[in-house]
C-alpha cells in the first residue's frame, strides 16, 4: 500500500516541501525541484511578478507541482487574508501558506493572528497551512478554524538550527489528529530525517536547500532523509525516550490463559 | 552594545577576516543569495536648507526645478519598462516648492506603475507621514546625516534642517503611523566613523525593538563630490566602510543594509558578501535625470554608473539573484 499524504484532496507522495526564496538564480529552482521530485512548493507572492516581461518565480516550477503562495510581509490576519485574495486572483490557486510575522527580529509567526486569518480564508474555500509558533492550544484551535494541516517552527527562519522545538512538535502530533508539518529552521537532512522520525506528516526546507553550495544535490540529500525518516516511523523506531512501546507479541497473554 | 563597540574597534586585518566569515554566513542565512533593487527619481532640488555637504544648498547658485506631473508619468514609464518595481522619490528640503500635496500627487503616478514607493523628502510631522501612507506610500528613507549634535549644528547652518532632535525622532514618527519600511543611516566623512557607526547601528536597534513589525534597514553613504566646498571632512576608508557593514551585520542579523551607487562598482562588488541586501542601479542624483539629460541640478556626483541590465548581469556572475519586487500594495 502506497503512503501517501493528503491535504486538501491532494495525494503527496515526496514528504519534502519546498520553499524558493533565497536562491541565487530562479532557474536553480526547477533543477532543485525536479531532482528532489518535490510536489508541494511555496512562493512568496511579494516576489511574484506576473506582469513583468523579466522572467518569473512561477515560470520555473514543473506543472505537476501544487503552488503553495505564501503571505510573507504580512503582519497581521488581515494583510494575510489580502495577500491570500491578491494570490487566488493572480491565478495562484486556493493553496494558501499563512505566514504572520508582527516581529522583524526573531521571525516568530503570531499565532492569535493566525488564527483569525485561517478561519476567514478557510470560509472562502482556501486550503490552509498556516506556519506557527509550536503550542498545542494554538495548533487545536487552527484546526477547528479549518487549517489542513499545521505547520509549527523547528527553529527559526533562516537558524538553521534543527528541531530545538521538538518536544513541543512531539505533543502537537500525538494529540492533534490533522497533519504535522515543521516549517523553518531545519540546517541538514538530518534534522528532517528527525523530524520525520517523530511523526511530523512532511517538513518544508528552504534556507538549508537555497545557499548551500550545490542545492541540486542538497535538495537530493533532503529528500532522501525525509524518505528515510517516514520509513523509520513506519517501522516504529526503537529509539525514543519513552518506555510505552508495543511489543511484537503480547508480554502479559498468559494472564489470560 | 559592548559587543558593537568590539566589532567597530581597531582590529587587524586577520580579524576583518574573520568578522567577513561571520558576516557572510549571516547574510546568506537571513537575506540568502538575494539583492533586492530600486533607483532614486529626483522631483525637485529646490531648498530651504543651507547644508554646507549638499549639492542642493540653498546658496549654491545652480539652476532650481521640479518635475511637472506630465515629466513625472515620463520618468515612470522609462523606469517601469526597464524593470524597476521599487522606486525612492527625493526632493530638495523645500516645503513651499513641494509641497505634501504635490508629493501626494506624484505617489499617485508612480502607484500607476510601481509596486513600492518610497519617500526621501524633508522631515514631516506624524501627521503628515500618515497621509503619505494613506496615499501609498511604503517605505522612509531618512538620514540624519550626524549623529554629533556639534557637527550638526555645524554643518546646517541655517534652516528647518537645523532642528537635530525634529529630525532624529522622524523615523520613529513614521513608524508609529505604520510605515512599513524604513532605512536610517549617517553620511559618513563629517565626523568619526566610528562614531558615526555605532550610533546608527544603535539607532536601527532601538527602532527595531519599538517597532519590530516594520522592516529596519540602515545605509552607509559616504561623502562623494558636490557643487561647494566642505572643510574638516573625515576620510573614510573602504576598509571602515566593510568594518561598519559587518559589524552592523553581526549585531543585527536581520536588519537590512543598502549600498547606493555613491560607491564604486568594483567596491559593491567586493562588499556584496559581506552584508548588503539593497542596491540601487541606473542612478542619477538630478532632477528629472532619467528622462532629461542634465547635469547642472545633481545633488553630487556618483559613482557605479551602470544601468539595470549591468548590475543584473554582475549580480547573476556573482551568484546572486536580482530581486526587482519584493512588495506590492496589498
Amino acid at each position: 500500500m502506497q503512503d501517501l499524504l493528503i491535504i486538501g484532496g491532494r495525494e503527496i507522495k515526496n514528504r519534502l516541501f519546498i520553499g524558493t526564496g533565497k536562491f541565487s538564480r530562479k532557474s536553480l529552482i526547477k533543477d532543485v525541484l525536479d531532482k528532489a521530485k518535490t510536489d508541494i512548493v511555496t512562493v512568496a507572492l511579494r516576489r511574484v511578478d506576473i506582469d513583468s516581461s523579466d522572467e518569473n518565480v512561477l515560470d520555473f516550477i514543473p506543472e505537476n507541482c501544487q503552488i503553495m503562495p505564501n503571505t510573507s510581509g504580512a503582519r497581521n490576519a488581515d494583510e494575510a487574508i489580502r495577500i491570500a485574495r491578491l494570490a487566488k486572483a493572480s491565478g495562484c490557486g486556493n493553496w494558501v501558506k499563512i505566514e504572520i510575522i508582527s516581529d522583524n527580529k526573531y521571525l516568530l509567526p503570531d499565532n492569535q493572528e493566525t488564527i483569525k486569518a485561517t478561519k476567514v480564508l478557510a470560509g472562502e474555500g482556501f486550503v490552509v497551512l498556516p506556519y506557527m509558533t509550536p503550542d498545542l492550544y494554538a495548533g487545536c484551535r487552527l484546526v477547528e478554524a479549518g487549517a489542513a494541516c499545521v505547520m509549527p517552527l523547528g527553529s527559526p527562519i533562516g537558524s538553521g538550527r534543527g528541531i530545538k522545538t521538538k518536544e513541543l512538535v512531539q505533543i502537537m502530533i500525538d494529540e492533534i489528529k490533522a497533519p504535522i508539518i515543521v516549517d523553518a529552521g531545519l540546517g541538514m537532512p538530518s534534522d528532517a530525517a528527525e523530524c520525520m522520525e517523530m511523526g511530523c506528516a512532511a517538513v518544508l526546507v528552504n534556507t538549508a536547500i537555497a545557499i548551500a553550495k550545490n542545492p541540486v544535490s542538497m535538495a537530493d540529500a533532503f529528500s532522501q532523509a525525509v524518505a528515510a525518516g517516514r520509513k523509520a516511523y513506519l517501522a516504529s523506531t526503537a529509539k525514543g525516550d519513552t518506555l510505552i512501546g508495543k511489543a511484537s507479541s503480547p508480554l502479559t497473554g498468559f494472564l489470560n490463559e | 552594545m559592548m559587543d558593537l563597540a568590539a566589532l567597530l574597534a581597531p582590529l587587524t586585518n586577520s580579524h576583518l577576516e574573520e568578522m567577513a566569515s561571520v558576516a557572510q554566513q549571516l547574510t546568506l542565512r537571513h537575506f540568502g543569495r538575494a539583492i533586492q533593487l530600486y533607483t532614486p527619481m529626483y522631483l525637485s532640488n529646490f531648498c530651504d536648507n543651507h547644508c554646507i555637504y549638499c549639492g542642493f544648498n540653498k546658496g549654491n547658485d545652480i539652476e532650481r526645478k521640479r518635475l511637472t506631473l506630465e515629466q513625472v508619468r515620463k520618468e515612470a514609464v522609462f523606469l517601469s519598462e526597464k524593470g524597476f518595481q521599487h522606486i525612492l522619490i527625493l526632493t530638495g528640503s523645500s516645503r513651499s516648492e513641494s509641497p505634501i500635496s504635490y508629493i501626494i500627487q506624484c505617489v499617485k503616478i508612480l502607484k500607476e506603475y510601481f509596486a513600492s514607493v518610497s519617500i526621501e523628502i524633508y522631515v514631516l510631522t506624524s501627521q503628515e507621514y500618515k497621509t503619505l501612507i494613506d496615499a501609498g506610500v511604503d517605505g522612509l528613507t531618512i538620514y540624519q546625516e550626524t549623529y554629533d549634535r556639534e557637527v550638526y549644528r555645524r554643518v546646517h547652518p541655517k534652516g528647518p534642517k537645523s532642528d537635530y532632535q525634529f529630525r532624529l525622532e522622524a523615523p520613529e514618527r513614521a513608524l508609529s503611523c505604520g510605515m512599513r519600511f524604513v532605512n536610517i543611516g549617517a553620511l559618513l566623512g563629517l565626523s568619526d566613523w566610528r562614531k558615526e557607526a555605532f550610533a546608527t547601528i544603535t539607532h536601527a536597534k532601538c527602532l527595531q525593538d519599538k517597532y519590530p513589525e516594520s522592516e529596519i534597514s540602515i545605509s552607509v553613504p559616504r561623502l562623494r563630490p558636490y557643487k561647494g566646498k566642505l572643510e574638516n571632512t573625515v576620510k573614510v576608508h573602504d576598509s571602515d566602510l566593510a568594518q561598519m557593514i559587518m559589524a552592523c551585520r553581526i549585531f543585527l542579523p536581520r536588519v537590512g543594509v543598502t549600498l547606493s551607487t555613491r560607491e564604486s562598482a568594483k567596491f559593491r562588488e567586493n562588499v556584496l558578501p559581506l552584508g548588503v541586501t539593497r542596491m540601487s542601479a541606473n542612478s542619477t542624483t538630478a532632477v528629472g535625470g532619467h528622462t532629461i539629460k542634465d547635469d547642472a541640478s545633481s545633488q553630487f556626483e556618483i559613482s557605479d554608473q551602470r544601468n539595470l541590465t549591468e548590475i543584473k548581469q554582475m549580480l547573476t556572475a556573482k551568484g546572486y539573484q536580482p530581486v526587482l519586487k519584493d512588495w506590492m500594495p496589498i
